[in-house]
């Protein structure tokens, strides 16, 4: 059945800000879809992003939405996870925005296994800021600061959040959006950290500086970097090289979520402490809150305990 | 009930601060402030509150920001170079306008500087530190007990106005012990942001009919959830970008105004034996207790001095100083530092009386002695006021 893609959408904020040709709205519609599925209400999802291209999906989803600074949308993301762990917390952004700028916060989240999902469109550039070579521009391709090729290598962001351990890593393509929402679906149901890096193309920027300006051929250049999990279980190392693998690349179900550990954490906390253990449930009786009155206190303790308050009221 | 301790200024925040209600602290570790987190690491979660170590100062403050915007009372706190490091999204959360406390333990800068030694060397950067026209509030209690009433203060003050606060302490007064009483919630005023009136449908979290707009929560306590936008690009009453330059104009005056038309509620200061002085102190923080200690002793030689104490450093108490200085026939800024907050005492007394120094940024307290003899002759340059038996444990040297 069709999407009814208004629901979740702030119809009076279109048209979308993006340049024709832009992945940015096959990724947020493949993510609708997978929402959709879903059957989350809105009301209990929320989403953050940083700055730039990617970034501006915030603007259109009728979520809780916060449009932060470059770089640190998952460090606010995770604060609002700690805060509300029962609800969905989602980000957005662009490679610049999470890898290279923000790419401490990203190893972290991985790390800490926080229930957010993170969906990287990757495109290769600095989009919004006019083609400057980011962390993912391939060696030898044109960008603003590199009219000669970027000499600089590449990072295969989902190796690297493999590495720092989060629970669900993924690579999609926006030339592929029946199983990008799928991919996507995967990491919003995990519980836990989850990316999903998403080659996506950037004509404008990326594309007409490097002679691929037509979204098409773009699309079929990204593809040529691509290769399927499955293809790539039958590949060479050496075939494998500056190739990137697309699919659900890691899954670990074992991994405790961060909210769950901190949980646990609060648990014994208040087990070891039965004044606390009483507060937090609301059972804490009168004579539990009196244990101590004022004067035995000031019996105990010879200092005066209203004096200061009341000069300082007086200031 | 509340509760007598024996406590370091360090741990005096950290207890307030859950007397004001905080609900999510992030922090990452720096010397002379750790204790703050170390102490909270053990209550919070006792009471089932959310308390991180990030990986950076920048993750803290950007994670409080969070918690803040969805509803939570959010506190982090750090040290100079820290501080350094918060100032973007301390500017962000000027531009949102959410509720948030940062603790700066003060020590000598600038770079990594003396990390175990006191200073006030961040006045200017807890004021100008973001870029762009922003406005800030900043508190520096002068001893712990003053730390726990002033953390407080500082949460209703941001709660109040949606606005970042500052607290100003430093590495002496954080490790300085001392009896403290911290108060039961009941005992003293706690605000919370103003809640909206109005349905989800109708709530604009920049609404034009409000200085101070409510914040709505977004997820109430009875089941409602206000969905918005809140972005740190300049924004119209929905929350949303624009760039139509009246808006601009509009909520840059509207920020600053919010905070500039309500002194009254958000400057406190002491007049310490100022009636009849003729010079007048100005100080905070630490070195205020060695200045009373210093006026002490030159009014019992009859020399008429008093001390200004803003206990709110930023906004400035312009009215008071600017009423001082057609008072007295001098004043005397003592700071730990080259004379930040001096500046700002010259740009309001604006010539109408000679402003002097007791500007030291040199990792040690300002003594008592060196204030009295500024107070016997203001034109003479006080030298750090150390013994030989002292300095040789400083170690190092030349
Ligand atoms: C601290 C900071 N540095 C730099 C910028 C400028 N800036 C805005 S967007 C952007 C790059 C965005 O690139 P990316 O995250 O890949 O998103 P895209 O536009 O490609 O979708 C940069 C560098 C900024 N806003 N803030
Ligand atoms: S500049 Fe690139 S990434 Fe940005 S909207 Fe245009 S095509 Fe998309
Ligand atoms: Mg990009």
């Amino acid at each position: 059945m069709a999407v009814d893609y208004t629901k979740y959408l702030r119809m009076d904020k279109m048209p979308l800000y993006w340049c024709p040709g832009c992945g940015d709205g096959i990724v947020l519609k493949c993510y609708l879809e997978a929402i959709d599925e879903l059957g989350w209400s809105k009301d209990d999802c929320a989403m953050v992003s940083g700055i730039g291209c990617a970034a501006r999906v915030t603007g259109y989803v009728d979520f809780h939405t916060l449009h932060t600074i470059h770089g640190r949308a998952i460090a606010v993301a995770v604060g609002i996870k700690m805060s509300h762990p029962d609800k969905h917390v989602f980000v957005f952004g662009g490679d610049g925005d999470l890898v290279h700028i923000g790419g401490n916060h990203l190893l972290h989240a991985c790390r800490r296994n926080v229930d957010v999902t993170v969906v990287l469109i990757n495109n290769w550039i600095y989009g919004m800021t006019g083609g400057q070579h980011s962390c993912t521009t391939p060696p030898g391709a044109k960008a603003t600061t590199a009219p000669r090729g970027s000499f600089e290598p590449t990072i295969d962001v989902c190796k690297m959040a493999i590495g720092a351990g989060a629970g669900y890593v993924a690579r999609g393509f926006a030339g592929d959006p029946t199983r990008l929402k799928k991919l996507i679906k995967e990491g919003l149901e995990y519980k836990g950290f989850s990316l999903i890096d998403v080659f996506s193309p950037c004509p404008i920027n990326f594309g007409r500086r490097n002679k691929l300006g037509d979204p098409a051929k773009l699309l079929e250049h990204m593809k040529s970097f691509l290769v399927s999990s499955a293809k790539a279980k039958r590949m060479s190392e050496e075939e494998l090289k500056g190739k990137f693998i697309t699919g659900v690349l890691h899954k670990d179900t074992e991994k405790p979520e961060l909210t769950e550990a901190y949980k646990s954490i609060v648990e014994k906390a208040q087990a070891s402490d039965e004044y606390w253990a009483k507060y937090v449930k609301g059972t804490l009786s009168e004579s539990d809150k009196n244990k101590i009155t004022r004067e035995e206190l000031k019996k105990l303790y010879p200092y005066d305990v209203e004096t200061p308050l009341k000069q300082w009221k007086k200031l | 009930m509340g509760r007598i301790a024996f406590l370091n200024a360090n741990a005096a925040v950290a207890e307030a601060a859950l007397v004001a209600g905080l609900g999510f602290y992030a922090g990452y570790p720096i010397t002379p402030s750790s204790e703050v987190p170390e102490r909270l690491s053990k209550i919070m979660p006792e009471k089932g509150l959310p308390f991180m170590m990030m990986e950076d100062e920048i993750a803290s403050i950007n994670a409080c920001v969070g918690a803040s915007a969805s509803g939570v009372k959010a506190m982090t706190c750090t040290s100079g170079p820290g501080f350094s490091l918060k100032q973007e999204a301390l500017g962000m959360a000027c531009m949102f306008e959410v509720p948030l406390v940062v603790v700066d333990v003060m020590r000598g800068g600038p770079s990594t500087g003396l990390p175990t030694r006191p200073s006030q060397q961040d006045i200017m950067q807890a004021r100008w530190g973001t870029h762009g026209d922003h406005p800030i509030i900043a508190v520096a209690p002068c001893n712990a007990q003053e730390a726990v009433f002033e953390t407080i203060r500082a949460f209703n003050l941001a709660e109040k106005f949606r606005q970042p606060v500052v607290l100003l302490t430093d590495g002496s007064l954080s490790h300085l012990h001392t009896k403290i009483y911290i108060p039961d919630p009941d005992e003293v005023e706690i605000v919370d942001r103003a809640q909206p009136e109005v349905d989800p449908e109708n709530y604009y979290p920049y609404d034009y009919n409000y200085e101070v707009p409510p914040l709505a929560k977004w997820w109430t306590e009875d089941g409602k959830s206000y969905r918005y936008h809140l972005s740190s690009l300049i924004h119209d009453k929905t929350g949303f970008p624009t760039v139509y330059p009246k808006y601009a104009q509009w909520l840059l005056e509207r920020m600053h105004n919010k905070i500039l038309n309500h002194r009254d509620e958000i400057l406190k200061y002491e007049y310490y034996k100022m009636d009849d002085a003729e010079t007048c102190i100005v100080a905070f923080g630490s070195t205020a207790e060695a200045a009373r200690v210093a006026i002490d002793q030159a009014r019992e030689e009859g020399i008429k001095v008093g001390m200004f104490r803003p206990l709110t450093i930023w906004p400035s108490p312009e009215e008071q100083i600017r009423d001082i200085a057609s008072k007295v026939k001098q004043f005397i800024v003592a700071e730990m530092n080259l004379g930040q907050y001096k500046l700002e005492v010259e740009r309001i007394v604006g010539g109408r009386a000679p402003v002097y120094g007791v500007s030291q940024a040199a990792g040690v307290l300002i003594r008592p002695s060196q204030i009295y003899d500024k107070i016997k002759d203001p034109s003479k340059r006080v030298e750090i006021g150390l013994t030989e038996e002292e300095l040789k444990r400083f170690g190092g040297g030349e």
